[in-house]
């Protein structure tokens, strides 16, 4: 039997609106995925952790509040410390076009902003997880 | 969005139109209607002004009142903000509808680590009272009302606010402010909770009973169904789970003693306009006439005015979409008519350009505009509840009224409000909703132009809003100089008395005023409050 895919979706940050990360998490468990879903207010350390311990092959990043580079960069730094490359990040939400070339060379896989199909996003992580 | 399902038979004809609430819709109606839902003029509508309210809560409707305006409105520092204001004040807006940066919100000072990246992004940050000065400064605060969105820490915002009227020469009797402060929809549907569910209703009836004697003027509670909506669920969820918020909120004061007369009138509601136009003009008149009933049946109260559902309805923000967002200004101009046509005595409107970025001056005017269209030229102000008797209307009124009924029942055996929220059964019942929309959008079957019909054309270049790093850095300093400039041991004996009253339960509204007079800071009150109460943990709900 093929692997299932575990993705962690993660709320980093103060950014409370957390409809986009429930929406997600539920069309990728219909996919066929095993998705963990942090909650709120998760601190970097917090979601690296989590995704540890439930050895995931993916942190996807839900994030809102337009802050997304300072928490990529902080993030995408940390996972290079603890040597964590082999885990995808991808990262949906409030996320400015001309920001797409900074977050891809900070070491963000996929991005998603808002109004991506779900079939577009299952298909790309599918695609791209080496199992 | 919350737009209607249209069933089509193969030559494009409509079969069946089926509102997001549930109801079905007819081809036609008649008075055939009216009979068969038992609808009684005397008892359903009564006059405008007149109980059940259902036809409005003034008599004369936007002839003795236009609405008021309130763009949700701040960011980076307190200076810019009060640019802003003043900005959106020369144009004609009534009111102000202040937006805090995520670290106030959370509580958190911006020299906070966890606030790094965050200072003045979404809203204005605010430290201390210096900052509330300024944001309010050369603002006529007797005349133009301070809506505060603001949820966890609404008891320090709303002191601060009272601190800063007092400095600037306003009676507290004259102003008034109207915190968001309603946590349960915050925990629902937004998420910017600190405290556990009972500490943090707690504060919500400390405010409540305060503003009673203290703030007479002031609404102390605005319970949002808007963010719960935002969320997922459909309008008539929104109403039931705002009124058996509200409910909540009455009992903990009741539970102090106070008669219900006494204090219900400063609730006031957020509620939303997205969606199908008759869903939400019959979802406004329902609600009113369901709160009076709520409010005599429920909890005897007798003073006429207490019964009054007052309230901003607009924002709209889950309607608007990302793709071709010029169409959001045709989108918003619809949404402020279901306002109106509703009976709103505020409004508010998401700016055309908020799925890209925060509104610049040019959109926020534009959703200014778009009031006043209404109002001056298009005859909103000529006769009060113009909709009234149409036997499609009021037939839709009292189904969402029996829908509405229907489920605040279900929250009422779960045990009310607070159960359902820490078990996690109404943010369950939001998200599998938010899911089932998102699908029916994605595969067409719900319309969004733009989005899935009608998407040729060229996409919109949105202007954005630039974030300055330097207000972040200018709002540290202010933040140390006033810790280096104020009486020290001054601030630390308030705190003290705040966590002893936060200890033994007494009303913590008169020392958080202390503490705020003495520049005592947003993170120092809310971490004396963290001590006491803990802070709250998500039921999880996958």
């Amino acid at each position: 039997m093929e692997k299932k895919i575990r993705i962690l979706v993660a709320k980093p940050g103060l950014d409370g609106h957390d409809r986009g990360a429930k929406v997600v998490a539920q069309a990728l468990r219909d996919a066929g995925m095993e998705v963990i879903y942090t909650g709120l207010h998760q601190t970097i350390g917090q979601i690296i952790n989590t995704a540890l311990q439930e050895d995931v092959d993916v942190i996807g990043l839900s994030i809102m509040s337009g802050a997304h580079l300072p928490i990529c960069q902080k993030l995408t730094r940390e996972m290079k410390e603890k040597d964590l490359g082999d885990i995808l990040v991808v990262i949906g939400g409030v996320i400015p076009k001309r920001d797409t070339p900074l977050l891809q060379k900070m070491g963000i896989h996929g991005i998603f902003p808002g109004g991506t199909s779900f079939d577009e996003s299952i298909r790309w992580i599918k695609e791209n997880v080496k199992t | 969005m919350g737009v209607a399902r249209y069933n089509k038979n193969e030559k494009d004809e409509v079969q069946d139109v089926i509102l997001q609430s549930g109801i079905h819709i007819k081809s036609l109606y008649t008075h055939k209607d009216l009979e068969e839902i038992g609808f009684d003029p005397e008892k359903d509508l009564a006059l405008p002004g007149e109980y059940p309210f259902t036809r409005g809560i003034h008599s004369q409707g936007y002839r003795s009142r236009e609405w008021t305006t309130r763009q949700y409105t701040g960011f980076g520092t307190p200076k810019e903000t009060n640019e802003r204001f003043k900005l959106m004040i020369s144009h004609g807006q009534t009111g102000l509808n202040v937006a805090f940066d995520l670290p106030t919100q959370m509580g958190l000072d911006s020299d906070d680590p966890l606030a790094e990246g965050e200072v003045g992004r979404v809203g204005m940050a605010v430290d201390s009272l210096r900052d509330f000065e300024i944001a309010f400064q050369g603002i006529p605060l007797d005349r133009i009302g301070a809506g505060l969105t603001i949820n966890a820490v609404a008891s320090i915002m709303l002191a601060m606010f009272q601190a800063t009227a007092e400095k600037y020469g306003f009676k507290k009797d004259r102003v008034s402010a109207t915190p968001q402060n309603d946590i349960l929809k915050e925990i629902i549907g937004r998420g910017a909770w600190i405290f556990p569910v009972k500490p943090a209703v707690r504060l919500i009836g400390d405010t409540i009973e305060y503003s009673m004697k203290e703030l007479p003027r002031t609404n102390p509670v605005s319970v949002c169904g808007y963010h719960i909506r935002e969320s997922g669920c459909s309008p008539v969820q929104e109403i039931a789970y705002a009124f058996q918020i509200a409910n909540t909120y009455i009992e903990e004061v009741l539970r102090r003693g106070h008669p219900i007369d006494d204090f219900v009138r400063g609730f006031t509601f957020n509620l939303n306009v997205f969606g199908n136009l008759w869903e939400q003009v019959a979802k406004f008149r329902a609600a009113r006439k369901l709160w009076a009933i709520n409010l005599k049946e429920r909890y005897g109260a007798g003073d006429n005015r207490s019964l009054l559902l007052r309230g901003i309805f607009g924002g709209g923000g889950y309607g608007m979409t990302k793709a071709q967002p010029e169409n959001n200004i045709i989108r918003g101009a619809y949404y402020a008519l279901a306002a109106a046509l509703g009976g709103a005595q505020t409004t508010a409107l998401c700016s055309f350009d908020e799925a890209y970025t925060i509104p610049t001056p040019r959109a926020a005017l534009l959703s200014l505009r778009t009031f006043q269209i209404l109002m001056e030229e298009s005859g909103l102000r000529d006769t009060v509840d113009p909709l009234a008797g149409s036997y499609f209307i009021e037939t839709l009124t009292k189904q969402m009224e029996q829908k509405i009924v229907e489920e605040m029942k279900k929250i009422d055996e779960i045990g009310g409000m607070i159960k359902a929220v820490e078990t996690g059964y109404v943010q369950k019942e939001v998200a599998r909703q938010a899911y089932e929309f998102e699908k029916g959008v994605q595969k067409g079957e719900l319309i969004k132009v733009g989005v899935n019909k009608y998407t040729e054309g060229e996409e919109m270049e949105v202007e954005l809003h630039e974030y300055r790093g330097e207000s972040a850095e200018e709002q540290v300093q202010r933040l140390q100089e006033i810790r280096r400039e104020r009486d020290n041991r001054k601030v630390t004996q308030l705190l003290k008395d705040l966590e002893n009253a936060a200890k033994a339960e007494n009303n913590v509204m008169p020392y958080l005023l202390e503490c705020c007079k003495a520049y005592a800071t947003v993170g120092e009150m809310t971490g004396v409050f963290k001590e006491v109460y803990g802070e709250f943990k998500e039921p999880s709900i996958f």
